[in-house]
Order: C-alpha cells, then structure tokens, then sequence
C-alpha cells in the first residue's frame, strides 16, 4: 500500500502561498524516513496551533493535535514525555511561538525535550489579515501599527541560543529540497530542534524580492558545535542571510532525565 | 443550647513566628492524639511570609467524630509573647498557658494556670535549634493530657527518622519530666476508642484518590493552597509511579496535560483560583477536543491576589461556568480528606470515562487541615476508558455514537491516524464551520450528559446527614461540612443536613425533593453572594433567603455557628 499522507482536507491557502512548499517539503521529509525504516507512520505526531500556517494539521494524514495559538510547545512537550516512542513535530509560526506563546519557547530551549519546532516565520500575522508581530522590520505598516511599528524586531535564533537550545537552524520555504533535509536533520537530533523557517507571505507581505539575493546557505567552514560562534553567525541579518545548521551539540533530553 | 460546649471536646492550640515549630508541634500533636484513639480535626494559620508573622496550628480532639476544630482555647502553647495577647479572648475559663516565660502581670492574670517550662534552655543544652522546643512541649503536654510517653517516644522516632531522633526524644521527656513533678494536668471526661483511626490530609487523600484511579502525570505550578498536592506528589514519584513536572506557568501546566492525556496517559493539574483563570482557553479546549483532564482547584480569598494563605468558597460559579463557549465538565466539591480521596479517584476516572474536563473543588481549610478518619480503599481503583478495538483508516476520534462517547485511540496505534483540534470538526477531528456540522458536534458533546446523570444513582452526588424527617434544611458544600456538622450538635431544633457534592452537573431532582416542602431552608457558605443558593435557584427554582455567609477568609467556628444557626431556626 502506497503511503498516504495527505487527507481529503481542502486547503484553504491563498494561491501560491509558500505553505504549500512548507507541506511538501515536511511530507517528503517524513516520506523518506518512513520508507527508510526510521519511524513508522502511526509513531510521528504532529501538533500545530493557530494561524495559516498551523493549517497544516487539517492536510496532513497522521496523528495530529491542532492546539491553542501559541501553547504548542508544552503540549509536544507532555506528548512527547507520555509516550517517548513518538517522533514528534510542531508547526507554528512568528506570532504563536514569538509573541503569545515565547515564554514557552525560552523553556523549551534549556528544557530539551525531543521534539522538533518549525516556525513558520512570515514577519507579520497573516491570517488576522496583516499586523505586526515580533520579527517584522522596525517601521512595519500594519493594519494595527498603520504608521509603522515602534518596536525593534527579536532575533528567535539568538534568544535560543544563549538559552541553551541544542540544534538550531534557518531554512527557506521557497527551497523545497534543503528545507526537507533540515527537517530530516532535526528530526534525526536527539533533543530540542528549533527551525526558523523564512518565509515570504504572498499576500500581504511579499518578501520574495527582497530575499532574492540575501540568502545565502551556509557551508563545512562553520563550526556547528561552537557557540560564540553560532552566536555570531545568527547575527548577520544585513545584505546576507545565512541559512543552514548553525548550532547542534548533544545534551541530555528532559524524557531521558524525567523517566529515570 | 441543647448541651454546654466543649463538654466533651478540648482545643490545644500552639502559637509562635513563623520558624518557631508551630506547624510541626501542630503536624506532631494530631498525628500523636489520633494515634492515642482520639478522634480529631486540627488546623493551620499562617501569613504569607517565610520568617516572622503571626501562626497557629489548633486542634480539637474527642471520643466522637470532630469535624471541625473550635476557636476556644483549653491549652494554648505560646512560642512567643504576642501569642498570648492575640489569643486572650479566646481562652476558656481554666485554660492552661505553655511558655518558656511570663511577665509579671501575666503571672498575677493567669495564675497557676501559667506555666513556665524552660523550652528554649532545654533546646540550647541539648544542642538543637530552638525550633525543638517544640518536642519539649509536646512532651509536656503528654503528660498534662494523661497521654502514653512511650507511644510520644515511639511516634517521634518514626517523624524525625534520622533526623536527631534521639535529641527529639530526649526533650520530649525532659518536658514531660518537668511538669510530672510539677503535677499539672488537664481534666477532660472522655476516654480513647479502641478503633484508632487514620490521620489524614485532603492533599494528600486526594493524590492517593488520583493515584488509584491510575494518574501517570501530575503537573503544577506552585500557588498556595493547592501546592501541598504538588508536594506529596513530588516526594513519593518513584514509590507512587507519578511522574511530577512543574513547568513555567499554569498555561504550560494545562497545555502540557492536554498533550499527555493525547499521547494516552492520565494526566492531572492542580491550583488555586488565579492559577485556575490563567487556563480558561485551554480548558475550554478539553471540552471540544474531547481531552480527558482531571483539574484541583483549591481555593484561597480572592479577587485576585486575595489573602493568599487563607481560605474561601468563592469560586464556585467561577468553576461551574468556568471555560468560554458551552461543553459539559463535571464539578465535584469533597467536604474533607475521606472525600478528597473519592474525589481523586472518581474525578480522574470520570474524566477518562467521558472525556470531559473535571474539577475538584475544595479550599485552603481542608487542603491544609488534617483529621481522624479511614479512607474507602474498596470503593475505588481504576476504571479502563471506551477504546476503540482495531484502528484502520476508517477511525475517527470523533466518530458518532448513540451515547455521544468516542472509542479512544492515541498515537502509536496501528493503521490509522488520531487527529484532535481546538477548531469546531468533523468526525475525523478535521476542522469545519459548516452549520450542520456545527450544530451536530455540539449535540454529540451534550449528549454525554444524559450519561452522567446516571452517576446520581452510583456515587454520592447529594449526601443527607441529621433528622430527615425534619421540614428545617441546612444546606451546605465543600469544607464548610465539618463546621456545619459540628454545629449540628448544638442546635434547637432537629434539622436535615443536605451537603451538594456534585454542583455540576447538579442532582436536581434530589435537591428539589428535600427542597420543596422545607418550612426552613438555610443556606451556610464561605462567599459574599450565596453562590451555591444562586446554582441551586437556577437549576431547582427554589430561593433560599436565609444565609448564614462568611467571607472574612477564616474557617466557620462550630459554636459561633451554632448560634448563628439558632437565631435562624428560633425566628
């Protein structure tokens, strides 16, 4: 029987929304893993909040659990902590995980928990039809902030980082291919996973010009067991924006720790 | 008044800062009175603070049932000066005084009732910190109260196993030494039972109630009063098989249970009013996702920040109402440490068993207090959820049934894919907003109802206590019970006692049956509004205008009470 992962869910994203790239990218991801023999299907659950993004679960044909917007990660966390055996992944984005829900994030980074977060970073709220969320540019014209926003943007690489997160990474949504891979890669690492995912939101903030000739994938010369340098590297956010694995070293999981 | 007070109760209370021992002579005493064959309720109060304050532990032991302890003092323990003088009033006539020292005008007010014992000097010699002065007065209060030293002696060994037992027993006897020569003892005209009962806690009943009823997780962030769960439950995770998580915040705490009971496994959270508002959205989320959730809220005064290390019954319509939209929850409301214990095996099974989020209701003045008593062992265990057989790709966590329940499966089961969401869904947990589908989850859910309601047959959703022949009601929940019950035994006139256990859904056909022909009805609670006359006016129709509230976030006093209950009934 040929593996099935996608329901009869009619997919409600705008046309040519970068979430598609996202769904093939994950479904390739967890396609290969399963028919290597990594993980078995009915072992992945997929937990997803609120926002367009997080639609994901309605399209995915698996265990899924659509949560709250911005509780995803405590609830991967109990998931995860019940049953170890899962293989467990969060699909979220910029205003879940960085605005309503970052005080979950701060402690899953130093928490460790196996579980995998992909963040769907698109720099604005999009499905509350375009307000500004913590990783939009200073100056960001939304609906809410119509003179531009006052508040500097975050940096969610840097903050997981200096909080201890053990595998973190940038991947763009428009590279099918390589963000599959870091997907791979993260599911493969035992501990906290952090993806930011860059991604351009077709309709109301279309970055694709912009990134165009920013993007840049990292290559063997970074260290990824270096902190200071990770540290440094997450930083350059000029005309270049690095992609790639920037920080993966070994710690001891909280399941690992908690069942003992 | 049918019988003078205290006829056949007496009160010890001990008094000091806090770091003085009060809670542990309190914990000690109690343990050491039941363990006599006495039968006893004893009490903490304390401020929010770590050193320094005022605190007291208080007990009232019997040869009959106590339910609540009384504010009039037979022996009072004073750790420090101010004790004294916070405490006067509440002496009885011929109460004794335990300090290390009085001033002189206390000497010429007490008289030989004031008795010195050189707590601190026995302390000091022996090498211990001055917070076991404590075992000296309880070694000095064994012997006032013609109570066993070797039992004290024997007791003591087991509390402070190693941790200087011996030192802790050596003042024990220095103290019971003390006043044996000074010949000082206290008359009381009862004598213990042969059937020595058990010292119990609601905290800890209702975690043992849990753990029978098969709870794998517990998670909590701290809040007082519902933190003594979060400890027991801490200390004893291997010997339990519990695993304990204190995660960043009560939305972690909640959202992390949501996540366990999906993956499978019985998860329960506890905290207190505040704790309990932070988590309304995913409360909520238990009710449409269908996600088994056993929740202890244990109240303190309130609004907000409140009196925090003091009790309430204040939130009771902010349980029963508790979550945005509408979805069936059950709202249990133990009176003391043996219902606790129901509470938490029932409650976590219900949960189970319907899907549903539920509430166990008490407050700071059972979480804390302890009591004689023996837990219904037999009448509980764990009882298995609806599972779906053989999964395959046709299942649906949401599928219809007659009685509304969903076969549960969880991640990991073979052939098929368990999907839940927050969003209104279909039968497969997929997300819709058409109407008819709307309308047909809604009904599924409420369904369950008609379900529960047949627990009202099986478990004691009403409990009935006094003459039930009786036309004058006395309705009572929660803590408030060992009050009323007390009282009980010094009213006028013969009452029937209704105690509501189930507030959510209620049993209404019961309660309006007692209800209905009443000449009197009154209603006792710890809240400004009467809240459990409003829940019983909505479901019964029945108004109940003779109220008996408390809301100064103490306890009910059982005599105080009682004449509140008689000016009432003799109207």
């Amino acid at each position: 029987m040929s593996l099935n992962l996608s329901t009869k869910a009619k997919k409600t994203w705008c046309p040519g929304c970068t979430n598609f790239a996202i769904l093939a990218a994950f479904q390739k991801a967890v396609t290969e893993m399963i028919e290597g023999g990594e993980v078995e299907k009915h072992n992945i659950a997929t937990i997803s909040g609120i926002g367009c993004g997080s639609k994901i679960t309605d399209y995915l044909n698996m265990n899924t659990f659509t949560s709250l917007h911005g509780r995803e990660l405590p609830t991967m966390t109990g998931v995860k902590a019940a049953n170890p055996d899962l293989m467990v992944f969060g699909f979220t984005g910029d205003g879940s995980t960085y605005d309503e829900g970052v005080a979950h994030l701060v402690h899953a980074a130093r928490r460790n928990s196996d579980i995998n977060l992909f963040v769907h970073d698109n720099q604005l709220f999009a499905l509350t039809t375009g307000q500004a969320t913590p990783t939009s540019p200073k100056g960001f014209k939304g609906r809410s902030t119509p003179s531009g926003s006052i508040e500097e943007p975050m940096n969610p690489l840097l903050t997981v980082l200096s909080l201890g997160a053990t595998f973190v990474a940038r991947t763009d949504a428009l590279d099918i291919e390589n963000t599959k891979k870091i997907m791979q890669e993260a599911a493969r690492h035992k501990g906290f996973s952090f993806v930011d995912i860059v991604q351009p939101c077709v309709t109301l903030f279309d970055t694709r010009e912009d990134y165009k000739d920013k993007l840049y994938q990292l290559d063997g010369s970074h260290p990824t067991d270096d902190l200071a340098a990770a540290m440094k590297k997450v930083q350059e956010r000029g005309d270049k924006i690095p992609l790639g694995v920037f920080y993966k070293v070994k710690g001891p999981t909280f399941e690992e720790q908690l069942l003992q | 008044m049918k019988q003078q007070p205290h006829d056949n109760v007496l009160t010890i209370m001990s008094g000091g800062a806090a770091g003085d021992g009060v809670r542990a002579i309190g914990s000690n005493l109690v343990k050491f009175i039941i363990e006599s064959g006495y039968e006893a309720f004893a009490s903490v109060d304390y401020p929010s603070l770590i050193r320094g304050g005022h605190n007291f532990s208080r007990m009232t032991f019997s040869n009959e049932k106590v339910f609540n302890d009384y504010s009039q003092i037979d022996v009072l323990i004073a750790f420090n000066e101010e004790t004294i003088q916070i405490h006067l009033e509440e002496l009885r006539e011929g109460a004794l005084i335990l300090a290390d020292k009085f001033t002189e005008e206390e000497k010429q007010a007490f008289g030989d009732r004031a008795i010195e014992i050189p707590m601190s000097k026995y302390a000091k010699e022996s090498g211990a910190p001055p917070i076991a002065r404590s075992s000296v007065a309880l070694g000095a209060l064994c012997f006032i109260l013609d109570l066993s030293l070797e039992k004290l002696e024997e007791m003591l060994r087991v509390v402070f196993k190693n941790k200087k037992e011996d030192i802790n027993v050596e003042l024990a006897r220095l103290g019971y030494e003390y006043v044996k020569e000074k010949g000082i003892k206290h008359e009381r005209n009862f004598e213990p039972m042969p059937d020595v009962k058990d010292t119990l806690n609601a905290s800890d009943t209702f975690s043992l109630g849990m753990v029978k009823a098969g709870l794998d997780f517990f998670i909590s962030y701290p809040m007082t009063p519902s933190t003594p769960i979060l400890h027991y439950l801490a200390a004893r995770q291997k010997e339990l098989g519990v695993k304990v998580i204190h995660p960043e915040s009560e939305l972690s705490v909640i959202n992390m249970a949501l996540g366990v009971a999906y993956a499978g496994k019985r998860s329960a959270i506890g905290t207190a009013g505040g704790g309990f508002a932070l988590m309304h959205e995913p409360f909520s989320f238990a009710g449409i996702g269908e996600i088994p959730l056993l929740v202890a809220v244990v109240m303190r005064q309130a609004p907000a920040s409140g009196v925090p290390t003091y009790t309430s019954q204040a939130d009771l319509l902010f349980t029963v109402f508790a979550g945005h939209g509408e979805f069936t929850k059950i709202v249990i409301l133990p009176g003391d440490a043996e219902e606790a214990y129901l509470a938490g095996a029932h409650g976590l099974n219900l949960a189970w068993k319907y899907q549903i989020p539920v509430v166990s209701l008490t407050d700071k003045h059972i979480a804390e207090s302890v009591m004689s008593g023996r837990l219904d062992t037999e009448a509980v265990g764990m009882l298995p959820e609806k599972r779906a057989e053989n999964t395959d790709e046709n299942y649906g966590r949401y599928q219809f049934t007659e009685d509304g329940i969903s076969p549960m499966a969880y991640p990991g089961a073979p052939n098929t894919a368990v999907k839940v969401s927050s969003y209104e869904h279909d039968e497969k947990g997929i997300a819709i907003e058409d109407a008819d589908m709307t309308v047909r989850m809604q009904d599924k859910r409420f369904l369950k109802v008609n379900e529960i309601k047949k627990e009202f047959s099986e478990l004691e959703t009403i409990k009935m206590y006094g003459d039930l022949e009786s036309k004058k009601v006395i309705v009572f929940w929660g803590s408030t019970k060992g009050a009323v019950l007390e009282a009980a035994k010094y009213l006028d006139k013969p009452v029937k006692l209704m105690q509501i256990v189930w507030a959510q859904p209620m049993n209404v056909d019961v309660v309006t049956k007692h209800l209905r022909d009443a000449e009197v009805i009154i209603d006792v609670e710890g809240n400004h509004d009467a809240q459990m006359a409003q829940l019983i006016r909505k479901n019964t129709g029945i108004e109940i205008t003779d109220r008996v509230l408390q809301y100064d976030a103490r306890a009910f006093d059982p005599i105080d009470l009682a004449s509140k209950l008689n000016e009432l009934l003799n109207k």
